[in-house]
């Protein structure tokens, strides 16, 4: 049952990409798409493989591109930045503490729109930056600082349901034990 | 020191990511529309919860509102066709008189409906996904408009889906002019995405005539747009830093913020 998580994990951003292009009431009221890509990110480095990271971004990045009037291809080049780095540095990072959590969900809620609008200034495609992006990405860090705690919460529960756990030891075992000594 | 998986894997994407950037722009846009594609079953579920919802809504209204509103709209369709019939014979009599005049006759339009079935994923940019593709008869450039206002124009077109570049988008240049002073102006790209209610407007000169309330329209040069459209009203007008021009913000016609139901204008 190991392959469970990677995909539910690829099924959970592919309907995170198009959510934001849906839920016009939530957009209008914080003023910017919602995603919470970020926060999958985030997750998908500390509990999978790079090759894993380099698939779901694939999805996330892609899908996001088509999706927008954005180049295809600019956006998947930050969140796969952003796993690769967490990915190789996460046996130093506190990953299983929450508030770790939050600031790397909210960390990369900021970085990750913010170096995708870099990479299409860098790329001539005249993104729409002015001061409101100020407050967008205040609001997408809150949001996926709140996201990536309660992502972790929610597969590590859904992990443990799924996969197989270790062997109960039975109750007779101890009983069996060969007693040595002199005693 | 990197792995030699990890290293496989950043030499991979980054191929990967240099080969869709360079590809001839023909073929990312269609590439593009074939990514988009893993999202079309997403897209028909939505559409169909959205005819059960409205099928269901139908259902509860009682049979005397149905009436009453069924009378009105026979009411409004007959003075619609009076109305349609005097309009044809005005544009066939200035069809008549700019032939006579020599000058190119004015193109016709048929408005075909779609629905807005997505907005653009990103906060970057201004457009939305239509349900009307290459099927059914979509092409580059066509305007979008509703009855308030325009809307924009398709920028790529899939086989049952468009995207829809929206008025003040990077690639959604509009040129205009002013109603009541006949001033000449630019709606320009890359315009702010928090409110797209709002676009700012320049003229080509300085123009103190340009007040608050004084309606904006296309002004058909650029080609792509018909002259006449609705774009929206002036809010405020100051002259440019400058003094070359005069800036103005205009609230568009349309609502861009609730769109549900466009028409496209074909040729």
């Amino acid at each position: 049952m190991n392959w469970i998580s990677p995909v539910t994990i690829l099924v959970v951003g592919w309907l995170a990409v198009f959510l934001q292009t849906q839920l016009e009431v939530v957009r209008s009221a914080a003023g910017v798409p919602v995603s919470v890509v970020p926060a999958l990110v985030v997750y998908c480095a500390f509990t999978h493989g790079l090759g894993m990271v380099a698939m779901f971004t694939a999805v996330t990045g892609l899908g996001a591109d088509a999706m927008s009037g954005s180049r295809l291809g600019l956006g998947w080049v930050t969140p796969f930045v952003a796993g690769f780095v967490l990915n190789t540095r996460r046996h130093l990072l506190l990953r299983e503490q929450r508030y770790a959590q939050f600031w790397l969900g909210l960390g990369c809620g900021i970085a990750m729109p913010l170096g995708h609008a870099a990479l299409l200034h860098a790329a001539h495609g005249e993104p729409a930056v002015g001061w409101e992006t100020a407050w967008q990405l205040m609001v997408l860090g809150l949001i996926n600082g709140a996201a990536c705690p309660a992502f972790f919460k929610a597969w590590d529960g859904f992990r443990r349901m799924m996969e197989y756990g270790p062997e109960p030891t039975s109750f007779q075992a101890g009983q069996r034990e060969m007693k040595r000594g002199r005693g | 020191m990197l792995k030699r998986a990890h290293s496989i894997v950043v030499v991979v994407v980054g191929l990967l990511v240099l080969l869709l950037l360079n590809l001839p722009p023909g073929v990312a846009s269609r590439l593009k529309l074939a990514v988009g594609g893993v999202f079309l079953p997403l897209l028909g579920l939505r559409s169909a919860a959205h005819s059960v919802v409205e099928t269901a809504s139908y259902e509860m209204l009682p049979r005397s509102t149905l009436v009453s509103e069924l009378r009105r709209l026979e009411q409004e369709n007959a003075a619609l066709r009076v109305e349609s019939a005097l309009g044809a014979e005005a544009i066939a009599e200035n069809q008549r008189l700019r032939g006579q005049l020599g000058s190119v006759p004015r193109g016709t339009w048929r408005p075909r409906l779609a629905r807005v079935v997505g907005r653009d994923a990103t906060t970057w940019w201004r457009t939305c996904l239509i349900d009307y593709g290459a099927r059914d008869g979509a092409a580059v450039n066509q305007p979008v408009v509703t009855a308030q206002g325009l809307v924009g124009r398709i920028a790529t077109v899939g086989h049952s889906h468009s995207h829809v570049a929206l008025v003040g988008d990077a690639s959604c240049g509009v040129a205009v002019l002013v109603s009541e002073t006949r001033d000449h102006g630019i709606v320009a790209g890359g315009q702010s995405t928090t409110d797209v209610g709002v676009v700012e407007m320049t003229t080509f000169q300085q123009t103190p005539g340009v007040l608050a309330g004084h309606a904006v329209l296309t002004s058909g040069e650029g080609g792509i747009f018909p002259k006449g459209l609705m774009v929206g009203t002036v809010m405020d007008a100051r002259p440019a830093r400058s003094g070359l021009y005069t800036s103005a913000r205009v609230r568009l016609g349309a609502n861009l913020n609730r769109l549900e139901e466009v028409w496209v204008l074909a040729p």
